[in-house]
């Protein structure tokens, strides 16, 4: 047997040890945590404590925006608001937040909850929320958000599509801006011109982009007033089948580094025209091509048929059923989204550019006020389409999502295509207000 | 040392065998903790891990096949039991059995690309005469990027559809025209930037199990076939070294199965339009489609699970099939 040295007990790990240390350090986590877990674990706060909020945003791309969002929180005192962070695929993660009771209080939703959150009472009504103020809202998108009678989201501000071009390429090519579909095939042909393609319209070739103009351009839509198919049209057919040839065409902007959302590509002369969205013009007009550009609404399918389409959309908040005492979350997104104008007004148009929710913050925002921001809005009231409507549930977006890939990009025929989608909306419509007399006991018991 | 771990003698009671067989009990808990506190520390060190996998797999696995027998949107505590009618739906929806069936052809095509590689790199590096640490490491680096990294350096800069993306400045030098290799789907060059990502992301690691089957191998069975007359290359190659990589090649075979039925991150992130939550239908894995109905904006766990379960039943019945056909785990077909 050999003899060992002996070891100093003080650097000496036993097993005891290493084990009383991990269960104190586990212990020391728990004490740590947040409120919440000491909340859920049974400790409930001192009646002289504000109660908390848990408020999720998905990750805004402008810079200063989460300071923002931080200090308005700070600056409510009836309670405590923690402000969440998402990055990346916000959507998934606020989804699997509701399932949960550490989930959000307070979150944000493109124009409010789905139609199933609302059906499975994963959220709260905030029908007295808007209150006097209802009629400064923007009318289209409260409408979008109610249901059953029950407003579900209150928007937060304003984003929306919009085609950009350079204004010098168009003047060399002798051209005005496209006010149809063929003006817009011929435009973008015309434009394409060695390393410059005519039009960006996403690196997919507008697949996910392009999924209301066909049917608006057109003069369709998704749904009629009473929840029927509307796209099924012989307008539509041929609305598709210019998207087809635009896409065929060799004017199209793929596979660029940056996609539609980013104006990267428009500013280093990848493409002469580009759809995306109004919060991309700060950039814009710091880039060096400056003044060099100017606003058009997607043109319609003919000079006889449809109509100009620019879409938007509000992030919109609401309200998560499993939230402690509802009246508080409701009382603080009154505070934040109807009563702060101030709030509103930085946070629409101090971080990249977005439209005020209430027509009256519109015209006191210097941005606003003139330029191709300007155009916008005028474009936006006489044009305007929100984007899909409330019974337009998930599985259609995956249905109608897969027929435009196959439409576009492989050439398959419109009409047996959309006969494809419209059994599946026809059969959530279906699913969703088969529902109706369920929705209304949750609405009401929330 | 041995007298520490013999095991420690019973006391016996007095008086032999004649008396009464009177013995003192040990208590229960002297029992359930065994010699030396054995059983106890075996729980101490296993139970932690143990716990671990009832938590996050076995338990997530049950609820999995609960779920996938109820009509389960937005929740998983559902209430309303469905019986097999999601796994009918499942079954029913072109979409799903359309990216089960392109995952059986990927499959088909990605599992030998993979071994082919892995086995010749192997090889090679294992006759490199000099810097042969060196050629081990290179060759397994990659195996330590994220998906997500390299997913993003292939889809912005080497196969980029404009002008300055690698690929298609290389195309260019020889007088070619420009591909859009993610964005048109005819012809499906998309394949060309999945196949080469996941070979690179992945060949470094079996090189390395080939490796250690090759290593294993005694030399003295190279020395007689070579008295024997066999000549080195293939001859050597076709009936010692793969004969001999047998245990290792079946290894190999049933983890690429798996993995290529389970393919998500490289396809999700070359592929998806994140920002509009959309995936084109074509190149669209079981696991993709199964995210977008449970995890992504349907919320429909009822249907997701079901899916999973046939995927887990698809990837199950391709896993025996091919361990029938090339013998792993049988007695004696270890290296």
């Amino acid at each position: 047997m050999c003899a060992r040295p002996r070891r100093e007990p003080s650097t000496h790990i036993t097993r005891r040890r290493l084990l009383a240390g991990v269960g104190g350090a586990a212990a020391a986590g728990i004490l740590a945590g947040d409120r919440r877990l000491a909340t859920a674990l049974g400790h409930r706060p001192d009646s002289g404590e504000p109660p908390s909020l848990s408020h999720w945003y998905h990750e805004y791309g402008e810079e200063g925006t989460l300071e923002a969002v931080e200090r308005y929180a700070a600056d409510y005192t009836a309670a405590d608001v923690e402000v969440e962070w998402l990055p990346g695929d916000w959507e998934s993660t606020i989804a699997a937040g509701l399932l949960t009771d550490e989930g959000p209080d307070v979150f944000e939703w493109i124009n409010g909850p789905n139609i199933d959150m609302i059906q499975s009472g994963q959220v709260v009504p905030l029908d007295d929320v808007l209150g006097d103020a209802a009629a400064d809202f923007d009318a289209r998108l409260i409408d979008r958000m109610t249901h059953d009678g029950h407003v579900w989201g209150i928007p937060q501000m304003i984003d929306m599509h919009v085609l950009v071009y350079r204004k010098s390429l168009l003047d060399e090519a002798g051209l005005e801006p496209p006010t149809t579909m063929d003006e817009l095939l011929a435009a973008a042909a015309a434009l394409t011109t060695g390393s410059i393609k005519g039009l960006f319209v996403g690196n997919d070739g507008g697949v996910g982009l392009l999924a209301g103009y066909p049917l608006w351009s057109a003069g369709a839509d998704y749904l009629t007033e009473d929840n029927r198919v509307a796209f099924t049209t012989d307008a539509v057919y041929e609305s598709f089948a210019k998207l087809r040839e635009l896409f065929e065409s060799d004017s199209l902007l793929l596979g660029a580094p940056t996609d539609w959302f980013d104006p990267g590509s428009f500013i280093n002369g990848l493409s002469a025209m580009q759809l995306t969205g109004l919060w991309t013009f700060p950039q814009l007009l710091a880039s060096e091509i400056g003044d060099d550009f100017d606003v058009m609404a997607w043109p319609q399918l003919d000079a006889s048929t449809g109509s100009p389409v620019l879409p938007y959309a509000a992030l919109s908040s609401a309200v998560s059923s499993r939230t402690a005492d509802p009246d508080v979350a409701r009382a603080y997104v009154k505070w934040l989204w109807v009563d702060s104008t101030e709030h509103q007004l930085d946070f629409a148009t101090s971080y990249g550019f977005h439209l005020p929710v209430r027509h009256s913050l519109r015209e006191q925002s210097d941005h606003l006020s003139s330029g191709p921001a300007a155009t916008t809005i005028e474009l936006i009231t006489e044009h305007g389409r929100l984007t899909e409507p409330l019974l337009w549930t998930p599985s259609a977006v995956q249905a109608y999502s897969d027929a435009r890939s196959r439409i576009l990009t492989e050439g398959a025929d419109p009409e047996s295509e959309l006969a494809v989608v419209a059994d599946v909306v026809t059969d959530e419509v279906e699913r969703v207000l088969g529902d109706a007399a369920a929705a209304t006991s949750v609405a009401t018991s929330g | 040392m041995t007298a520490a771990v013999a095991p420690a003698r019973r006391a016996e009671p007095a008086g032999g065998g004649a008396t009464p067989a009177w013995r003192p009990r040990r208590s229960l808990w002297r029992r359930l903790a065994g010699a030396q506190n054995n059983n106890i520390w075996f729980w101490v060190f296993v139970g932690p891990f143990v716990a671990g996998l009832a938590v996050f797999v076995v338990l997530p696995i049950v609820w999995s096949v609960v779920l996938s027998l109820y009509e389960a949107r937005n929740t998983v505590s559902p209430t309303e039991f469905v019986g097999l009618q999601n796994y009918r739906d499942m079954l029913a929806d072109a979409a799903f059995r359309s990216s089960l069936l392109t995952f059986v052809a990927f499959a088909a095509f990605i599992v030998p690309t993979t071994f082919a590689c892995s086995l010749s790199l192997a090889l090679l590096v294992n006759r490199a005469r000099v810097a042969r640490a060196f050629f081990r490491s290179v060759f397994f680096l990659p195996v330590a990027c994220s998906y997500v990294v390299a997913s993003l350096i292939w889809k912005v800069s080497i196969f980029n559809g404009v002008r300055f993306g690698l690929a298609n400045t290389i195309l260019a030098a020889f007088g070619f025209d420009g591909r859009q290799w993610l964005s048109r789907p005819h012809p499906p060059l998309y394949w060309v930037v999945i196949v080469s990502e996941r070979l690179w992301l992945q060949v470094g690691f079996y090189m390395l199990l080939f490796l250690a089957g090759l290593q294993r191998i005694p030399a003295v069975l190279y020395e007689a076939a070579s008295v024997d007359g066999a000549r080195p290359g293939w001859q050597t190659f076709r009936w010692i070294t793969l004969p001999q990589l047998r245990a290792t090649s079946a290894a190999v075979l049933v983890l690429l199965l798996i993995n290529a039925f389970q393919a998500f991150d490289e396809f999700y992130n070359l592929l998806a339009n994140a920002a509009l939550g959309t995936y084109p239908p074509y190149a669209r894995p079981p696991l993709v489609y199964l995210y977008y109905i449970a995890l992504g904006r349907q919320q429909d766990f009822g249907h997701g699970s079901a899916g999973a379960v046939i995927l887990t039943a698809v990837i199950a019945v391709f896993t025996l099939v091919q361990t029938r056909l090339v013998g792993f785990g049988k007695r004696g077909s270890y290296g």
